[in-house]
């Protein structure tokens, strides 16, 4: 297959800690199946993080990059250090958190370095006699899941947060190995940053969901919603409508957004684009609640109510009240 | 302002059959990335203010002119579509390198425009790839647009925040879909499009050949597997509220889904 020779071991980088542990714990596992090493690469004009925390999930090198045109950690200048570091150290695949900062990476990286790139995967294995990586992505807007391997190394891959579990390991130690590098000055320049409000709880914990749509005409009647997840101490969500266009929450449920398997996911005047189906697939119960009888979305529900959510809601918060 | 726009005529996943496991891609219906009319659009906003030329530019089927068509009729100016020998079997990798060729055959460019990501294959690579490529600085996931001098003024949407970044042209931009809402075309404006050119190029017209693409091309497709939906699909309707609503709970309870 013109495997070109030497290249060994797995690297992992992200910007995000957590997705960082989980990409080296599931490392670890691939690596002890075909004897090779983990290494992580850290980057930023000043690293808090402190190395041996890498070690606790079972890496075994870590390479540092401490440098001020690192700061912000625009793409350009990540996609450079990296590429400068995978060149050295040739790895046989590097996997990347898929955030959206590690989304606009990994393919800065694959272009440098000439191969291929497999984004977003669900899964990852070893063809252990073939040495070849084997990665699961869903495409077609949630409707298939492609199997793919790539034939020139190393392999890149980014892997979404929580896709893979963190596991600790007691009593190991990595190697620090701190490198100089000469990062080109960029002209990207970061005037503002404004932070979302975030909520704090985790949709994807809950195992009942309520998922709002632009059949809610406004932010106020969300509260609705809230009072039918407290009383069945559930949780709130929106589309991608309207979280990112109307702005009233900032995350949403989805393809793009968060991917969630509830026991019961409820969807209030949602239409059941596929985009948005594709994000909770794996719930267990789906009910839905739209007065257009065509929509889309009761062919993916297990049951439904054809009717105005706004008699529907009140009438489901009544009755429930009385059994709860 | 010269701007390039990267569209894709992509699968229409929403019509997207499953038959036995597998997704049926003989003869599927085909049409340009959602997001890439968002593109079309900001392309569209940007010329109203200060003026330039609009080039729609696309590596596909030759179908694709079906879609380049809607882009010339929303207010593109011209179409380029590079037909693409392989069926789609590709990776982003060869599509980046026929999108560079053809755009270094171009008379320069400002800005080119990509979307996010596509609905079919959604890598959310081409974009950085391209800028990469072409050796221009990238500006992903961006919300709002303005131009300043020589430079582009641009919102994005991190997970966390939004950042407002300053970068000189040219450069590569890719947009969510929230910039705007793409506008739908009336008659008159698909009448006036159709005297507006479409260029096809073949990959030999850009120094390619399908052996060269495909050793680009690392990305082996080994499968593809079809979700089935298997939802019970059980529908209340024509029912005053409340019984609905009761009746409703009776099959959660059975569920054992209420937490009760
Ligand atoms: C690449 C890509 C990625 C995307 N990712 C996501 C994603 O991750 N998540 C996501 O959600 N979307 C995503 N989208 C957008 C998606 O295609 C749809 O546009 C979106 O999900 C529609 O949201 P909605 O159902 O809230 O609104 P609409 O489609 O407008 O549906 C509103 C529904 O409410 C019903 N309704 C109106 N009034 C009432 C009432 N009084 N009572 C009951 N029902 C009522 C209507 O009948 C209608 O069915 C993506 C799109 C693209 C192209
Ligand atoms: N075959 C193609 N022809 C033209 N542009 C493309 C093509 N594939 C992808 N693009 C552009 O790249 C963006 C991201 O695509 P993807 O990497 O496939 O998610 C799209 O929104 C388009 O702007």
């Amino acid at each position: 297959m013109g495997l070109e020779g030497n290249y060994k071991g797995i690297m992992v980088y992200s910007e995000d800690i957590d997705t960082l542990f989980e990409l080296i714990s599931k490392s670890r596992e691939l690596a002890n199946q075909i004897q090779t090493d983990v290494s992580a690469i850290l980057l930023g004009d000043r690293i808090e993080i402190i190395p041996n925390e890498l070690a606790a999930y079972g890496v075994d090198k870590v390479y540092m990059v401490e440098n001020p045109q690192l700061k912000g950690l625009i793409a350009e200048a990540c996609a450079e250090s990296i590429s400068i570091i995978i060149n050295r150290v040739k790895p046989e695949a590097l996997f990347i958190g898929a955030t959206k900062r590690g989304k606009e990476l990994a393919p800065k990286i694959a272009e440098k370095l000439k191969t291929g790139c497999v984004s977003e995967c669900v899964s990852l294995d070893i063809d252990k006699a073939k040495r070849d990586f084997i990665m699961k992505r869903i495409i077609f807007g949630g409707k298939v899941v492609s199997t793919h391997t790539i034939v020139k190394r190393p392999i890149i891959a980014t892997i979404p947060p929580r896709i893979f579990e963190k596991k600790r390991i007691e009593g190991r130690a990595a190697q620090v190995i701190k490198i100089d590098l000469e990062i080109p000055s960029s002209k990207f320049e970061i005037l503002e940053v404004k932070n979302k409000v975030v909520s704090g709880k985790k949709i994807e914990e809950a195992s009942i969901v309520i998922c709002g749509g632009r059949g809610l005409k406004q932010k106020e009647d969300f509260k609705l919603l809230d009072e039918l997840a407290n009383v069945l101490k559930g949780q709130v969500g929106c589309t991608r409508p309207i979280a990112a266009d109307r702005g009233w929450f900032t995350e949403w449920i989805g393809l793009s957004g968060k991917k969630i398997k509830p026991n019961l996911y409820i969807t209030v005047g949602i239409s059941g684009a596929i985009q948005h189906v594709a994000g909770v697939r794996g719930a267990k119960v789906i009910v839905s609640i739209n007065k257009d009888p065509e929509a889309p979305i009761f062919s993916e529900s297990d049951y439904g109510i054809v009717g105005d959510l706004y008699k529907v809601i009140p009438a489901l918060i009544e009755h429930l009240k009385k059994i709860k | 302002m010269k701007i390039v726009v990267c569209a894709k005529y992509a699968l229409d996943v929403a019509e997207l059959k499953i038959s036995s496991g597998k997704p049926v891609l003989e003869g599927a219906r085909r049409k340009v990335s959602d997001i890439d009319k968002n593109a079309v659009e900001a392309a569209i906003s940007i010329k109203e203010k200060y003026g330039g030329i609009i080039k729609v530019l696309c590596f596909g089927p030759i179908s694709a002119k079906e879609g380049l068509k809607e882009l010339l009729a929303m207010g593109a100016d011209e179409a380029y579509l590079i037909e693409d020998p392989s069926e789609g079997m590709l990776d982003t990798a060869a599509t980046v390198e026929a999108l560079a060729l053809a755009i270094q055959k171009m008379d320069g460019f400002d800005l080119i425009l990509c979307g996010e990501a596509t609905i079919d294959g959604y890598t959310s690579q081409v974009g950085p790839r391209l800028a990469e490529r072409l050796k221009v600085p990238q500006i992903t996931y961006v919300r709002s647009i303005k131009i300043d001098g020589n430079n582009v003024i641009a919102e994005r949407d991190l997970e966390d925040v939004y950042q407002t970044v300053k970068v000189p042209m040219p450069l590569l931009i890719t947009v969510t879909r929230e910039i705007n809402t793409p506008r739908i075309p009336n008659l008159m404006a698909i009448l006036k499009a159709s005297k507006k050119p479409i260029t096809i190029w073949k990959i030999e017209d850009l120094g390619l050949s399908k052996d060269k693409l495909e050793q680009i091309s690392s990305l082996h497709t080994l499968s593809l597997e079809g979700f089935t939906v298997e939802r019970k699909r059980i529908i209340i309707k024509d029912k005053p509220v409340d019984e609905a609503v009761q009746e409703l709970i009776s099959y959660l309870l059975k569920e054992k889904v209420l937490g009760v």
